[in-house]
């Protein structure tokens, strides 16, 4: 008895040998997650102070004179006391406001925000982030969702005359 | 000869909704995955404020300096009293006048921690101004309200 021949050529269903490909794509994801690094979003605020400049009276007529906010600190570290020009500041709203006043001034009077300087002086144990908010209230100001610029030129006091 | 009517069972189950997960998950993490050399250290927690602009494009010749809450400055992988950092940015000057830049137009990037004392802070931008660099960039978290 002769068996017939076995049918050589038949139609079958191909199957894609795929564990290489799932080994480089697991070994892809691998790499992704571990050089994964969540990152917060961080932001700047610029300062330029050169090392001659130190507020003093306005070398020109247009200049204004420089808006002095004094910070001092109680023994924790914390804000303690706030003056603008001397005049004391209930808080970061109220310097925000006052200072948002010069600023309109200075526009009405056709200067300019960037002509408004501002020189903060700050005792030596007070905690940097008020310093921040404070730099924060005084920079702007943000008003139905648009940040609008104030005073960009802020500087700090030089060492000899940070006393009050 | 008994024909063999059946082999080992093989099942074969569908990998098609496992790759196109694995795929998803390749490409979220391609998306979320920053290359760049962001110098954040989790010894530093930086002051929130709402009005931290994110730079502006790449900082041109950028030097970091790390100040943590007991007053020690992060430079260069190893913690420094705040009044020894001289040495070092003498170096750095040197470094970017040997590139043929000019140092006034470095900016210091400050990234102190929220605890840190003010006058180290100051400390730390007046010894840097006395090198010769004049342009700052306090970092703060972005937070918006």
């Amino acid at each position: 008895m002769t068996l017939p021949a076995p049918k050589r050529r038949r139609l079958e269903k191909m199957a894609i040998n795929m564990t290489p490909m799932i080994d480089v794509v697991f070994q892809l994801m691998i790499f992704f997650m571990l050089t994964l690094n969540i990152i917060a979003p961080e932001g700047d605020f610029d300062i330029r102070m050169p090392l001659s400049k130190s507020a003093g009276p306005p070398t020109d007529d247009l200049q204004l004179p420089p808006i002095r906010v004094r910070l001092t600190a109680n023994p924790a570290g914390g804000l303690l006391a706030m003056t603008m020009n001397g005049e004391p500041v209930s808080g970061f709203d109220d310097l925000q406001q006052r200072v948002a006043g010069i600023v309109e001034a200075a526009l009405a009077s056709g200067g300019a925000a960037e002509d408004v300087e501002l020189e903060l002086d700050c005792d030596e144990d007070l905690d940097y982030s008020q310093v921040v908010q404070a730099i924060t209230a005084v920079s702007g100001r943000i008003e139905d969702g648009r940040v609008i610029e104030m005073i960009k030129k802020i500087s700090f006091a030089p060492p000899a005359t940070a006393t009050e | 000869m008994a024909a063999r009517t059946s082999g080992p069972a093989t099942t074969e189950f569908d990998m098609t909704p496992m790759i196109d997960v694995t795929f998803q998950l390749i490409t979220f993490f391609m998306f979320v995955l920053n290359f760049s050399e962001a110098e954040q250290d989790e010894r530093i927690q930086l002051p929130a404020s709402q009005l931290a602009k994110p730079a502006e494009g790449v900082v041109e010749i950028p030097i970091t300096m790390q100040l943590t809450a007991d007053g020690g400055v992060l430079y260069a992988g190893e913690i420094l009293p705040v009044n020894q950092i001289g040495r070092s940015l003498e170096q750095e000057r040197e470094v970017i006048i040997a590139a043929g830049k000019d140092p006034t137009l470095a900016t210091v990037i400050v990234r102190a921690d929220g605890r840190a004392r003010t006058g180290d802070v100051q400390q730390v931008i007046r010894i840097c101004q006395e090198q010769g660099f004049e342009r700052f960039a306090l970092r703060a978290l972005y937070k918006p309200e």
